[in-house]
């Protein structure tokens, strides 16, 4: 038991060590212990299509922070920008600052695979791979080193019982993960992310795939999930914007309308144009 | 309203249904016609080579009677040139489709050697043979041998499995690659753990369809010397060698009809060698395809 926790922590430090050199370009040292993430001045553009303008937002720790806003306002695009997987589509240029942990992220000594280690993916459709339950949750550890039989399979029972599934699945790990239902393969997903252990999980209207038994699975384990980790949550539904996250957003094309408080973006909105969003005017 | 128009509607629908009918007719006969010239070959290959098809004709060398005659030689001939060709074709054309697939940034250049691929598969086999002469048998010096054949139909059917192996990997959904990704995987890793694994029944599938054309091809090979008879085989890579195809062409060439017999039997001895090849690759991919 000792031995494997040992392993575990190594496999933990190998990650972290990483992450060190990212660490030498950090501006001032500054105990940001509040933000995972420091937006500054952040414009984005596919091709010549500007998607995001001049975004300043600081994303706070151990929190759930909802983007909401129309489709096509950019909110995913920002949601991808944050572990650069919005670099996959090659067009795509970006100016300005943003910080994880006071790391520049798109530094060039800055690796993508580190930050992508420390800043989990929920994607919009359950996208697990066409393997068995416990290889699609062990797949992370095994991506980054770990080896151990024994490790692997305490990770993987880790996750899925923090992804909330475990008794449903446990004896079902060898099964294929396209056989489960979309609410089971989106918390399969869900445990998948987390056995990566990262520091921030981003999720892309996790929800909009599944059915409202599902969804409301999911949001619990949100608010379940924010004791340990930070949350970005995009969502399109404004009332689960308001059930599970501590702040909100208000993206409006390619703009950063409002960010506050929820409970303050929804009972008493500063800007007109968020009023007039929630209270169902447009969008 | 309707009503007074039902007659018409029935009438119109009725000619449509007519019309479906003729053309499910028409369809039927296209399918059959293939069918029939398919069966009478086998038909025809069957009743005149079975009679020469015995256990001997498979373990004897070439011999100048019809009733000696055997095509062991191209048997063997044959497997050690599709062992060959399967090692060389499967490495450098999953490679190639890799990198074009996953590496190559889409520019003018690489659209251009994508579909330069694409008609590399429609070139006309002979046109591999003289290739294979210049290169495989002069330049590097291979002469008449089992490896030049080989790297030559190695070339033929190159392109084909790098479009099938562009085309499993293009099919492996981004969904999955984009999870893997954001997860910190390395390309390398998602290459290796996501998208190989995900497209080796298509690739397999490409394979399978390659060696087949490859394994009948006769053309290139008479090109690059392959022996039409020979009596020992062949023990290393280097050695001279012959394959079924060209066996039975030299046999069919031959004025007296018991050849065309032989002949006949090499043809079914080719044809229970390819079905047997395709249905153990068949099992490898629907053994992976459980798998996934």
């Amino acid at each position: 038991m000792n031995e494997t926790m040992e392993k575990q922590q190594k496999a933990n430090v190998a990650i972290e060590s990483k992450g060190k050199e990212n660490r030498e370009n950090k501006t001032n040292g500054a105990a940001e212990g509040n933000h995972v993430f420091e937006v500054e001045d952040l414009n984005l553009w596919y091709g010549s299509d500007q998607a995001l303008y001049e975004i300043n937002m600081q994303v706070p720790e151990r929190q759930v922070t909802a983007i909401i806003g129309p489709s096509g306002c950019g909110k995913s695009t920002f949601l991808k920008t944050l572990n650069r997987m919005v670099e996959m589509v090659p067009i795509v240029k970006t100016s300005g600052d943003i910080k994880y942990r006071g790391d520049h992220i798109f530094a060039n000594n800055f690796k993508q695979e580190y930050l992508r280690a420390k800043v989990g993916m929920v994607f919009q459709k359950p996208n697990p791979f066409p393997k068995s339950v416990y290889d699609n949750v062990a797949y992370g550890p095994r991506v980054h080193g770990i080896k151990d039989k024994k490790t692997l399979d305490q990770i993987v029972e880790k996750s899925l019982k923090d992804a909330a599934i475990w008794d449903e699945l446990k004896d079902r790990l060898n099964e294929n993960a396209y056989g489960l239902s979309g609410g089971q393969q989106q918390r399969v997903c869900i445990a998948r992310a987390l056995a990566v252990e990262p520091d921030v999980i981003l999720m892309d209207e996790p929800t909009s795939a599944l059915d409202p038994i599902s969804t409301a699975k999911v949001e619990e384990l949100v608010q379940e999930l924010k004791k340990k980790y930070s949350i970005i949550i995009v969502t399109h539904n404004m009332q689960q914007a308001a059930r599970i996250s501590d702040k909100t957003a208000f993206f409006l094309n390619g703009e950063l309308i409002e960010f506050a408080e929820t409970d303050n973006l929804f009972q008493n909105p500063q800007d007109k144009r968020t009023e007039d969003y929630i209270t169902g005017r447009f969008g | 309203m309707l009503g007074q128009s039902e007659q018409g509607i029935i009438k119109r629908m009725n000619g449509r249904i007519r019309t479906n009918r003729i053309l499910k007719g028409l369809f039927f006969l296209a399918t059959t016609f293939a069918l029939v010239f398919l069966v009478l070959l086998f038909y025809r290959v069957l009743t005149q080579g079975i009679g020469y098809l015995n256990w001997s004709y498979i373990t004897s060398f070439p011999a100048p009677y019809p009733e000696e005659a055997g095509i062991w030689p191209g048997i063997v001939g044959s497997i050690y040139m599709m062992v060959i060709v399967a090692i060389v074709s499967v490495i450098i054309g999953v490679s190639t489709a890799i990198y074009l697939e996953e590496y190559a940034s889409k520019n003018k250049f690489t659209d251009f050697i994508r579909v330069n691929i694409q008609n590399l598969a429609g070139v006309p086999s002979i046109v591999f043979g003289l290739l294979g002469l210049t290169f495989f048998v002069y330049m590097f010096n291979f002469g008449y041998t089992l490896i030049a054949g080989g790297l030559t139909m190695a070339l033929l059917i190159l392109p084909v499995i790098v479009v099938a192996a562009q085309e499993a990997i293009r099919s492996v959904p981004s969904e999955i690659k984009e999870a893997s990704y954001g997860m910190g995987a390395s390309k390398l890793q998602t290459i290796g753990r996501v998208i190989l694994p995900a497209s080796i029944p298509g690739i397999l599938t490409g394979t399978i369809i390659a060696l087949s054309r490859a394994i009948g091809e006769t053309a290139p090979l008479i090109i690059v010397g392959a022996a039409t008879a020979i009596y020992t085989l062949p023990d290393s890579v280097l050695a001279k060698y012959t394959v079924m195809p060209i066996q039975v062409y030299k046999w069919t060439s031959r004025p007296q009809e018991e050849w065309q017999f032989v002949a006949g039997a090499g043809i079914i001895v080719l044809l229970v060698v390819l079905l047997l090849m395709n249905s153990i690759a068949v099992l490898i991919r629907n053994k992976y395809q459980r798998r996934l």
